[in-house]
């Protein structure tokens, strides 16, 4: 089962590497700013992941609740400040 | 017990493929955000779940059992705060004014800007 999650993890870092080129390469802030929130719901499930790999899943699932919650604070602080800031590009 | 949770893994693992090919494919902001947006939140949640199953079924003492409750946490925190990331974006975006995508309307506005 540790070798189903190893590559389950391994899948998932080839799709952080392709949200990471539309987060680079996006025409607007936007699209960037959704393929960061993209990245961090991954890196959530990547962080429970590797916690089942090494066997300590116990101190990892508490990194992956602080994570989750960093992640939604930041889109949300960021979502309001384009409000204010206006889009120019 | 473990086959259910091995088949809502890469359930969510399939679903998150899905969301990444519509993030990488589809024409504008707010079809990506339409792709991301749903399928993020029912991958998560299906990969949570299965990761409590298996936890479950792997070893149901105290620790295990509190382990997947805090799983089945951060699923529930999660299934309730992705589509309210998913709103405000979207809602700032429009308020920083960006038109969405339409075919024939793009066609016609290049078409005046050429002639």
């Amino acid at each position: 089962m540790e070798k189903f999650f190893l590559i389950i993890a391994i899948g998932m870092c080839i799709l952080i590497l392709f949200c990471l080129y539309r987060a680079v390469m996006g025409p607007t802030v936007f699209d960037r700013l959704i393929g960061s929130g993209f990245i961090g719901t991954k890196a959530t499930l990547l962080i429970v992941l590797i916690g089942y790999v090494y066997g300590r899943v116990d101190m990892f699932v508490d990194l992956a609740i602080g994570y989750s919650i960093l992640n939604f604070i930041g889109t949300i602080v960021i979502a309001k400040y384009f409000i204010k800031k206006g889009h120019k590009e | 017990m473990k086959t259910l949770s091995m088949v809502m893994i890469a359930l969510g693992f399939f679903l998150f493929a899905v969301a990444t090919l519509g993030f990488l494919r589809l024409p504008d902001f707010y079809s990506r955000m339409h792709a991301t947006g749903k399928g993020d939140t029912l991958a998560l949640l299906l990969f949570l779940l299965g990761l409590a199953l298996y936890e479950w079924s792997c070893n149901f003492t105290w620790s295990g059992i509190i382990l997947g409750l805090k799983l089945l946490a951060i699923a529930l925190f999660w299934f309730i705060a992705s589509p309210t990331a998913t709103h405000a974006l979207l809602r700032s975006a429009y308020e920083a004014g960006i038109k969405p995508w339409s075919k024939g309307k793009d066609f016609l506005i290049d078409k005046t800007n050429k002639g």
